[in-house]
């Protein structure tokens, strides 16, 4: 069923009989269709199968579900993008998708499952080695576990076990929205607070019906792409660093900051927490703090300009990047991945073009194309430089009006589906509603859930030494992911 | 070459001067809670985390604090949060504010702190958490803050660390990871407990995936906020090891 991208719709329409549900999810997937959400919601003693595709080209999203009360035939073996989506549906549901080529536990939170205790792939020869990192790794960063098996210097295959981040987020919206879930939204990844604290406001507001007056939208905006510009900057700089190539790692790092402390400058916090609720946003900006905003952001903006372009000009920078760590166009779309990493490699998907909505419209896309490192980077430049024009153009036209809405309750049995691009990629909300008008079922899919394959993918054939480098040009989250 | 000398003299030199006089939070940041004693049930009954208790007791446990400033929403005349960054405690019990003297931490005894005084080596181990604190304490390493002029280090490995700075609720699946992180440390040693996930569990409190950070690794210094700015932070590492007082 066609649905409108943040607009609430009857979630009883979206059913189908199962052998139709399937037949229609193969033949969406398998015409430019890109699975935004696969989940089972219990319903009394059985459960129901909802599918959220997206079409990138149009911009239009389509939900089905089917009512399942067992074994589930497994779509994985033609469409890889799932295989995540089917495990994850056995893990919490105990449904069985049937002919799912390895149905390992995603997060380890089922009784009597312990965190990296599960099969993984190997490879056998007498000159093949086994390298196990984590989930404590070296630096300050989150944990998880990275499997090797490598000959000499070169990775044939590398598994990513995560999970050690798991704490419970997604039930703890069922209920809501009460007091704690912008907290929770806020937390699913702490350096996408704006992102995923913008796509929770913009399903229950799809639920509420409520419109957002244009001046907030504009302040989202604002705020979103300065989380975009924090960690990209700090992203160029981290992949600077593991290059050993310190001036842009230096100046980088401190420039990330920089753009952490606009946003504080806007709602008290470098995060961007607080800054939103349902309806609107919780500060405004009056003529001084534009003023000061428009200030940093030239000045910020230009002392990045000046320290990325050495990354562009410097041989031993470029002759790291270039190469290294490929994902193709072919892998990108099978596997379905977003964001800069799927722009990267030559993917025309940006939820601000595609789905374009609030303060986005007539977005252009940045896309790079050799799939690599440097393509990883370089799309980091182009959208760092949107992203400071974007900001720059809404501070000299901010419109008059309201900074909220009143929301009223949720719509009873009914859904809505909530895309937003964050830095890493597009986020997906769907919310559910009950008789009672509360949440009955809330799944989120950040961009790192499809992402995490891609980093295993660009290892296979590549030098465990590149290992760091290649985790930096995506720097993937592990508490989004594990939820 | 000569355009990264160019760049170097362009960017200038932009590591600040701490502690320095009149260092403050953003003018909207929310810093140390300022009470009023009386009156108190509005504000209480605003925050989502059971953080403020009205009536005989009165007090806000920045412990359980996320610093959304509900409270201070709902009851303006009696919650206040300043700007004020240097809210690290020593024990548990003072991060509760009631209105009398804030108990900041304390350094270390003679012993430790000639130990750790002028070289503190931290592991950190993530354990849950949205990893803005890690991005807090990542900061403190860049050259706007330069962490190393003061003698304090991250470090790769448990065994060259003096102290754990740990972050998260302590999900059940990263338990384990800790115990040993902690066990793999040589004495004497010294643990932070950094924000509000790690103290009391921060917006993940009560949740039975998140165990909190067990009684066999004794806590010397709780840094508070959801993440703690890396002033709070840069703060309460000094004093714990007697740099500042």
């Amino acid at each position: 069923m066609k649905v409108g991208h943040l607009s609430s719709f009857d979630f009883g329409s979206a059913d189908l009989d199962s052998s139709i549900f399937f037949e229609t999810a193969a033949s969406r997937l398998g015409s430019g269709g890109r699975a935004l959400a696969y989940f089972a919601v219990p319903e009394g003693k059985a459960h129901r199968l909802v599918m959220a595709v997206g079409f990138d080209r149009e911009g239009r999203v389509e939900v089905y579900s089917t009512l399942v009360h067992g074994p589930f035939k497994a779509l994985t073996p033609s469409f890889p993008q799932l295989h995540l989506f089917e495990r994850e549906i056995f893990e919490q549901a105990g449904l069985k998708p049937e002919g799912h080529p390895w149905l390992k536990p995603i997060r380890f939170n089922t009784p009597g499952a312990e965190p990296g205790i599960a099969d993984y792939f190997t490879v056998h020869g007498s000159q093949v080695h086994e390298v196990a990192v984590g989930p404590v790794h070296a630096g300050v960063i989150e944990p998880g576990h990275f499997r090797f098996q490598c000959h000499g210097e070169r990775v044939f295959h590398l598994e990513i076990m995560l999970g050690y981040q798991h704490r419970g987020l997604e039930k703890r919206f069922i209920g809501g929205p009460d007091g704690r879930s912008i907290h929770y939204a806020e937390t699913l990844a702490g350096d996408t607070a704006i992102g995923h604290g913008w796509a929770y406001c913009g399903a229950v507001e799809a639920l509420c019906g409520v419109n957002v007056p244009p001046r907030a939208q504009i302040l989202r905006g604002i705020m979103l792409e300065l989380e975009r510009l924090a960690n990209h900057t700090g992203d160029l700089g981290a992949m600077a660093g593991d290059v050993a190539y310190l001036p842009a790692a230096s100046f980088c790092g401190r420039l990330r900051g920089d753009f952490l402390n606009m946003s504080a400058l806007v709602c008290g916090s470098r995060f961007g927490r607080n800054m939103l609720k349902p309806g609107g946003v919780n500060f405004d900006l009056d003529s001084a703090l534009m003023q000061e905003l428009k200030l940093r952001l030239e000045n910020a903006s230009r002392d990045v300009g000046n320290a990325v372009s050495l990354l562009w000009e410097t041989a031993s920078v470029t002759d790291r990047f270039e190469g290294t760590g490929v994902v193709s166009k072919q892998v990108a779309e099978g596997l379905g991945l977003v964001g800069p990493t799927a722009r990267a490699s030559g993917v025309g998907l940006d939820t601000r073009r595609n789905f374009s909505s609030g303060p986005y419209e007539g977005f252009t896309l940045s896309v790079s194309g050799s799939g690599d490192v440097y393509s990883r980077a370089y799309v980091r430049w182009l959208e760092i430089q949107k992203s400071s024009e974007l900001i720059g153009g809404w501070l000299n036209a901010l419109p008059a009006g309201p900074v909220e809405a009143e929301c009223g309750g949720l719509k009873p049995d009914s859904a809505a589906v909530s895309l937003v691009e964050g830095w890493r990629g597009q986020i997906c909300h769907f919310a559910l509603t009950g008789s009672d008008g509360k949440l009955r079922y809330y799944k989120i899919v950040d961009p790192s859930f499809h992402n995490w394959q891609a980093l295993a993918m660009a290892l296979r054939g590549g030098e465990i030494s590149d290992f760091p480098l290649c985790n930096k040009s995506f720097n993937l989250s592990y508490c989004g992911r594990d939820l | 070459m000569i355009k990264a000398i160019l760049a170097r003299w362009k960017q200038g030199h932009r590591t600040m001067e701490f502690p320095s006089a009149g260092l403050k939070l953003p003018p909207r940041g929310l810093g140390l809670p300022r009470l009023k004693p009386a009156g108190l049930e509005k504000a209480a009954a605003a925050c989502p985390y059971g953080a403020i208790a009205a009536g005989e007791k009165p007090g806000l446990d920045m412990g359980r604090c996320v610093f959304c400033g509900s409270c201070a929403r709902a009851a303006p005349d009696e919650v206040e949060f300043t700007g004020e960054y240097k809210l690290c405690v020593s024990a548990r019990k003072d991060l509760v504010i009631t209105g009398k003297d804030f108990k900041r931490a304390e350094t270390l005894g003679a012993e430790l702190r000639k130990i750790f005084g002028r070289s503190f080596k931290l592991r950190q181990v993530s354990a849950g958490g949205c990893a803005a604190c890690e991005a807090d304490c990542n900061v403190l390493q860049t050259i706007g803050w330069d962490l190393g002029r003061f003698g304090v280090q991250f470090v790769a490995s448990p065994r060259h660390a003096d102290g754990l700075l740990v972050t998260g609720p302590v999900t059940r699946n990263m338990e384990l990871a800790l115990r040993k992180t902690y066990a793999a440390m040589a004495s004497p040693k010294v643990v932070i407990a950094c924000g509000a996930c790690a103290i009391a569990g921060g917006p993940y409190a009560g949740h039975e995936e998140c165990v909190g950070i067990p009684p066999e690794i004794p806590v010397d210094l709780y840094i508070p906020g959801c993440p703690p700015h890396p002033l709070t932070i840069l703060d309460g590492i000094l004093r714990l090891i007697g740099r500042i007082d």
